[in-house]
């Protein structure tokens, strides 16, 4: 192994730094800007048809002007996204600890399997009866997260983890109006996501802010003061942003559950949970999981996604419409008779690809493979914990699960931000932590490795986060400036924001 | 376990290094009582060859080799082998949010070429970097309308995908934000202007219509916009089929396009995942749902691309943020710059002008049939069109099934009052010889009588 020492601003060439060396990057501007008129890169089949005066049939809907995109040939766009990629970091290029996002490895065999023509090519109109393959597998991956969550129904239709939240609360509220009242609001703990209090509020409810004890966790007594008649729910991310288990989350579902209030659970970190404790058993009412999370399905740069919502009975006659369901001669089908629904919450049934996906991950493992990825992916961030809390600080010292987060405390009285840290890792050839979330820490280091990183790898990252740390404290402004190995260097957000550039124009316009 | 990289000796050192014995000791905050004690009921581990297996049985369930009619909002187009090559690219498949931009410049740059091209498709100033798909994001968009005008109402044309005006009813119905759904002309098809100027309030905060229209009409936008614009409503323009922008006028003078881009090279996959968008006016960018690249520079002065306008979303607005949209749908987005780059001007066009002339084709030798009529014959269509008939639809798809043929998608569930009508959709990739068995098969049926 190399040695690692802090190196000067300008890492000399072949000099290695982490697992890193830096290496030359193509130029490559926008594809418009390799655009010439008369280059092609389609052929269409012949026309086998009578060709048809297309401005006669439009009339005043023809479009006269085509729209100018780009006029390339098709090595031209090879080579563009294929130097374009070589500047994205990425899971398969080493450990992706970004917290809260679950970044593992995502299994190629799912990619082929999305892919088998009678899979992708199906519609979803065509007859049931031609469609029974597809929806094997919806009922087969709805069957193993029921059995994964404890929980005792479900729907596969939301996009992802914020549309799940969507289609969890509304649930909370058709329960609620059917009772005759939807009630007013929704408490959020104050290390919640974004989207939990930003859903509650597209939901028709007003957010009411939990305050977290000096744990971090769940306030209960003053859960329990604030919990009231006109209370829906509590939307809680269990184990917590900060990695905890909540460990008195059934009394904190006691006190919901005593006020007629639900509790819904935030299941982006699931990671922590699977095959060792079901949501179900431990007092959840409904809960949405993240298949581009804990199941594997891929990020793709910022999607897609898939966020199922698992429910108790209660909820069951709300689940959006339409749901699956055996028929009399044992053939599977949509049932659209669901008076009580809240409704479709997408067109068709959901992102039905990262079904295929979480399936095959989930056949990859059986209950053996699930059970010992969770604890992996525990012990990943216990070890990351315990090789760094000596250098960086850690405000809450309750044990970790899946993720650890730490403070920029110990580094900002250097001037040094968690986010100058995160750039510094880049240098050392790592995806950077979760910066500034969540926001019950100041300056907040979320780190959570997944199952996904060896023991080397782990050792890398620590010992690079390890030599941040020293260099903090000998050449700050090494990382106050960082990135420096990157073939841009720290760019104008602000600029960006004031002035916006949305999109290429040609010269001149 | 093959995904796992580690031993038994490394889980071991690992737990030493964090002083506990057992790797449950790390469990220790879920209370003993919840504590899973048993396998998950879930199927056995299998190997890389069974998963194969197991979906390819799964594959095999399902219809193959049909000659295939239906579209309604997803639509079969050919699509070039780059895309998968491209996007099957660990580096794009793999990463996740750009939020740190020194180390995602090509989804950056990509998303940014993406927002560029959807502006030039559909004559906005400015597009996202996508929605889930076309139905949420037309929902989005309605919200979007409401803030802009800080009006509640909205009024819905009844030629929208019916399952997109589900979801918009869904999203609307718990902010106190009603909606009026205004129906069509049953001689064009297209939204009946008079009932849309009489649904239109002072407190219309929009007016949405799909063009082409579910029934593959497309609507006229210049006139409806004139009616919006006049009582001060936005006026939404979805579409459904993006294909259509290489031969069809854009809607230049609407305030928001809700576009899917399926059609731009994304596999149909049983309805997802796909890749809704949203573009608008320069002027509504800050009530906006959903992510933004920029253009900047660095701190040498290179051009970069950063996330921007990041004060509209969730993460920094909270429960004030113009939508909970966080994940979206960022590869399929790719997947749809890499096919408009493959087709580009003059292919969209050529392709367009292909789909027209197979369905005008198609439309002919369909209705040429004894009893087969084609409704809305007169106005201009994309690559849709209705077919009525004097059989039962289930009877006469059951009779195109066994010839091998998925015949249009059945109307009568959504407008009874079409009669038995079907909703059929020509793509550059029905060969003439599938419209002619279809021609066939129809005219056994009309033949055999009903
Ligand atoms: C704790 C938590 N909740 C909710 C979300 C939202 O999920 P998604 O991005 O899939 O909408 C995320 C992640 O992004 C999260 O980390």
């Amino acid at each position: 192994m190399e040695t690692m020492h802090p190196v000067s601003a300008h890492t000399p060439r072949n000099t290695t730094l982490g697992k890193v060396r830096t290496h030359p990057t193509q130029n490559e501007g926008l594809i418009f800007e390799k655009s010439s008129p008369g280059k092609r890169a389609v052929k269409l089949a012949p026309l086998d048809v009578p060709e048809v005066d297309a401005a006669a049939l439009l009339g005043d809907a023809f479009r006269s002007e085509p729209a100018p995109l780009p006029e390339v040939s098709e090595i031209e766009i090879i080579r563009h996204f294929t130097r374009l990629s070589t500047w994205n970091y990425a899971i398969d290029l080493g450990m992706y600890p970004l917290g809260s996002c679950t970044m593992k490895y995502n299994p190629r065999v799912n990619e082929f399997v999305a892919r088998l023509e009678g899979i992708a090519e199906a519609h979803p109109y065509q007859p049931e009866s031609l469609a029974q393959g597809s929806l094997e597998v919806v009922r087969e991956l709805e069957q193993c997260l029921i059995e994964i969550t404890g929980m005792d129904a479900i729907t596969l239709q939301p996009a992802a983890g914020a549309h799940g939240e969507f289609t969890g609360i509304l649930l909370v509220r058709a329960y609620h109006e059917s009772r005759g009242n939807a009630r007013r609001k929704i408490i959020v703990p104050d290390s919640a996501h974004g989207t939990n209090p930003a859903t509650a509020a597209i939901c028709g409810y007003e957010v009411q802010n939990l305050k977290s004890n000096a744990l971090g966790m769940v306030d209960v007594a003053e859960l329990e003061r604030i919990v009231d008649e006109d209370t829906a729910a509590l939307m809680l991310t269990n184990p917590s942003t900060i990695g905890v288990f909540e460990s008195e989350i059934h009394r904190i579902a006691d006190v919901l559950h005593a006020k007629g209030a639900l509790l819904y659970m935030d299941g982006a970190n699931m990671n922590a949970l699977v095959g060792k404790a079901r949501p179900g058993d431990f007092g959840v009412d409904v809960m949405h999981l993240n298949l581009h999370k804990t199941f594997s399905t891929p990020h793709g740069g910022g999607g897609p996604g898939s966020g199922p919502v698992a429910c108790k009975a209660i909820l069951e006659p709300f689940l959006p419409t339409p749901v699956l369901a055996r028929r009399g001669d044992g053939t599977l089908g949509w049932n659209f008779d669901r008076p009580q629904s809240v409704g479709r919450v997408r067109a068709y049934y959901g992102n039905y690809g990262m079904f295929v996906r979480a399936l095959g991950y989930i056949l990859a493992n059986g209950p053996d493979g699930l059970r010992q990825t969770t604890e992996d992916a525990v012990l990943n961030a216990n070890y990351v914990r315990a090789s760094l809390e000596d250098l960086y600080e850690l405000p809450y010292k309750t044990a970790s699960m899946h993720e650890v987060v730490f403070s920029d405390k110990r580094q900002a009285a250097r001037g040094v931000k968690t986010g100058d840290i995160a750039k510094r890792i880049i240098d050392y050839g790592f995806h950077p932590f979760t910066v500034s979330f969540p926001l019950i820490v100041s300056g907040a280091l979320m780190i959570e490795p997944t199952e996904s990183e060896s023991k080397e790898e782990l050792d890398r990252f620590i010992e690079a986060m390890r030599a941040i740390a020293q260099e903090v404290d000998e050449t700050p402004e090494l990382v106050k400036h960082a990135p420096h190995s990157t073939r841009v260097s720290r760019l104008d957000e602000a600029t960006a924001a004031r002035k916006p550039i949305l999109r290429w124009r040609p010269a001149g316009e | 376990m093959r995904y796992l990289p580690k031993s038994p000796a490394e889980r071991n050192s690992m737990l030493e290094k964090i002083g506990a014995r057992h790797v449950d000791d790390l469990f220790v905050a879920i209370p003993e009582e919840y504590r899973l004690r048993r396998d998950l009921k879930i199927p056995p581990q299998m190997g890389e060859s069974e998963i194969i297996e197991y979906f390819r049985k799964a594959a095999a369930q399902n219809g193959s080799g049909y000659a295939s009619f239906l579209g309604a909002g997803c639509y079969r187009h050919y699509r070039p082998v780059v895309i998968d090559s491209i996007v099957q690219r660990g580096e794009f498949l793999t990463s996740y949010t750009p939020y740190q931009a020194e180390i995602t410049q090509g989804t950056l740059q990509a998303i940014f070429e993406f927002q560029t091209m959807i502006c030039e498709l559909t004559g906005m100033d400015v597009a996202n970097a996508s929605m889930y798909d076309g139905s949420t994001g037309a929902a989005e968009a309605v919200m979007m309308a409401a803030r802009i005008t800080g009006r509640s109402h909205s009024v819905i044309a009844q030629t929208v995908h019916p399952e997109y005006r589900e979801v918009m009813a869904t999203y609307a119905q718990h902010q106190g934000l009603p909606s009026t759904t205004v129906g069509y002309d049953p001689r064009t098809g297209r939204i009946q202007l008079e009932l849309l100027d009489a649904a239109i309030t002072e407190d219309t905060a929009c007016v949405l219509v799909q063009s082409p229209n579910f029934f593959g009409v497309i609507e006229d936008i210049p006139a409806i916009a004139e009616i919006a614009h006049a009582k001060g409503a936005l006026l939404i323009v979805s579409i459904a089929e993006a294909v259509s922008l290489g031969a069809v006028r854009p809607p230049v003078e609407a305030d928001i396009v809700s576009l899917e881009a399926q059609s731009f090279g994304v596999a149909i996959s049983y309805g997802g995942p796909f890749c809704g968008v949203i573009a608008t006016r320069e002027k509504y960018i800050r009530q906006m749902p959903g992510r933004l690249a920029g253009q900047t520079l660095d701190a040498d002065g290179n051009r970069g691309f950063v996330l921007t306008l990041a004060t509209r979303e969730q993460h920094i607005r909270r429960e004030k943020a113009t939508s909970n949209i966080c994940t979206n749908q960022a590869l399929v987005a790719l997947m749809a710059t890499v096919y408009l780059t493959v087709y580009g001007k003059e292919g969209l066009r050529e392709l367009a002008m292909q789909n027209l002339a197979k369905t005008e084709f198609a439309r002919r030798t369909l209705t040429a049939q004894p009893g087969q009529n084609c409704l809305f014959e007169a106005s201009p269509r994309f690559n849709e069109f209705v077919l009525t008939s004097e059989e039962p639809v289930a009877e006469m798809q059951a009779r195109l099934r066994a010839q091998g043929i998925l015949g249009g998608v059945d109307l009568t569930r959504w407008y009874p009052e079409l009669g038995q009508a079907t909703l059929w959709c020509v793509t550059e990739l029905n060969t003439r010889a599938q419209m002619e068995a279809a021609a066939q098969a129809l005219a056994t049926s009309s033949a055999v009588g009903v």
